[in-house]
């Protein structure tokens, strides 16, 4: 059996422990609730910018754009949005194993499509495994405001302008609630999917919906961009509350179930001095 | 008087919401004025500042680009980034003035950088002008 003050320490240790996550717990749930407040903010600006996107695409036969129009695909880009730091669960693994798998198997050799991490971990993972990491942002804030990103969101929709890439998909955590984030692939260009709820309006274009679309239609991708972000780093402090949450709970257990032994051993320690000294004293008689 | 309702939203949250009885802009093709009613539009925004006309006077919004859309009761103006005057930061402004007029005297020649110190410069001096008509 351990001795009691290898026991002592182990529950300080434990205890120290415990304190931090709860710590980390408690930071993690405040800045999730302001990620919160900062994706609902974006919804207008996203809900008005897609629906004159809709109304302009889908309502006029005569605006084409190249970012409207698929191309014979030769290679991809992927967005991956990861954390810069670890102890967010399975936040990272579930995003970093999914693109994987996924990458793995739609293409054969790694010159069929390229990464664009968002995020130390992600950039580091697959720089690790030897894929093409071309453009990496790291130490975004946890309440990135859009000017903090607008330039690698303009990069990268750049890439596909200058035709480096012929479809770009994005890969977020999609916040459902604090326990629950979701890994959510979205084929951000070419935008081939935009649909609309509302009644499309058709509007008058000064001076011409080309024109026009050559300004919506980065500005809408590049906050599409933003949009998952945001929704990421809700999951992110999210998944990190959950899962420092159940450390201090699980430090909590280990801290109980020590004290039991420590008290058990201690109660060992009395009896054997006990019975050493009724031992001792009944030698004597 | 009549009035059409005007919202100036940007990714990070709106910045303007109100009812108003002209807007003026600078679009891409020259000086726009709306006033209520008028039919459904979409232009794109200069770097300008956008004169909301009040019955009690008139606000100034600094906006970088971005995309005007009309309809008869609403107007939306879709930016990266506005400012209402009384919330621009002169300071940040001016430095960011100096520091684009540095960088567009330190390289001559035409590249990538030389269009966005441009840009931001036009987006400081914008800001600057915005600030002080209030």
């Amino acid at each position: 059996m351990a001795s009691l003050r290898d026991i002592k320490s182990r529950i300080t240790a434990t205890q120290k422990m415990g304190k931090i996550t709860k710590a980390m717990q408690m930071v993690s749930a405040s800045k999730m609730s302001r990620a919160e407040q900062n994706a609902k903010k974006f919804v207008p600006y996203m809900e008005n910018i897609q629906e004159v996107t809709a109304s302009i695409a889908l309502g006029s036969a005569d605006a084409s754009h190249p970012m409207l129009t698929s191309r014979p695909v030769k290679k991809t880009g992927y967005v991956v949005i990861t954390s810069d730091r670890g102890l967010a669960g399975s936040y990272n693994s579930n995003m970093l194993r999914t693109v994987f798998n996924t990458v793995k198997q739609r293409h054969k050799s790694n010159d069929e499509f390229a990464i664009i991490a968002i995020g130390r971990v992600g950039r580091d993972f697959f720089k690790k495994n030897g894929m093409n990491v071309v453009l990496d942002i790291v130490g975004v804030p946890d309440q990135p405001a859009f000017s903090e990103i607008k330039d690698i969101a303009s990069k990268t929709v750049g890439m596909f302008a200058d035709e480096t890439f012929d479809e770009i998909y994005i890969y977020y955590s999609h916040y459902v609630n604090p326990i629950t984030q979701t890994v959510t692939e979205k084929k951000l260009l070419p935008l081939t999917d935009i649909s609309s709820s509302n009644k499309l309006t058709s509007y008058e274009f000064e001076p011409s919906a080309e024109e026009i679309l050559e300004v919506l239609l980065p500005q809408y991708a590049e906050s599409l961009i933003y949009g998952s972000l945001l929704d990421s780093k809700a999951s992110e402090h999210g998944a990190r509350m959950t899962a420092m949450s159940a450390a201090t709970d699980n430090a909590n257990d280990i801290i109980s179930s020590l004290s039991i032994s420590y008290n058990r051993a201690r109660q060992a320690a009395i009896t054997q001095e006990i019975t050493e000294i009724v031992g001792g004293a009944a030698a004597l008689e | 008087m009549k009035t059409v309702k005007v919202s100036v939203v940007t990714p990070d949250g709106p910045v303007y919401d109100s009812d108003v009885e002209m807007v003026s802009a600078k679009a891409a093709s020259g000086e726009l004025g709306i006033l209520p009613g008028h039919i459904p539009m979409v232009a794109p925004l200069e770097i300008s500042a956008v004169r909301l006309k009040k019955g009690s006077g008139t606000d100034f919004i600094a906006v970088s680009g971005g995309l005007l859309e009309v309809r008869p009761d609403q107007v939306t103006i879709l930016a990266q980034s506005a400012e209402v005057a009384d919330e621009i930061d002169v300071d940040r402004a001016v430095k960011a003035k100096e520091r684009a007029e540095q960088r567009l005297n330190d390289n001559k020649k035409e590249n990538i950088d030389n269009v966005r110190a441009e840009l931001a410069l036009r987006r400081a001096i914008n800001r600057i002008n915005v600030a002080n008509k209030k």
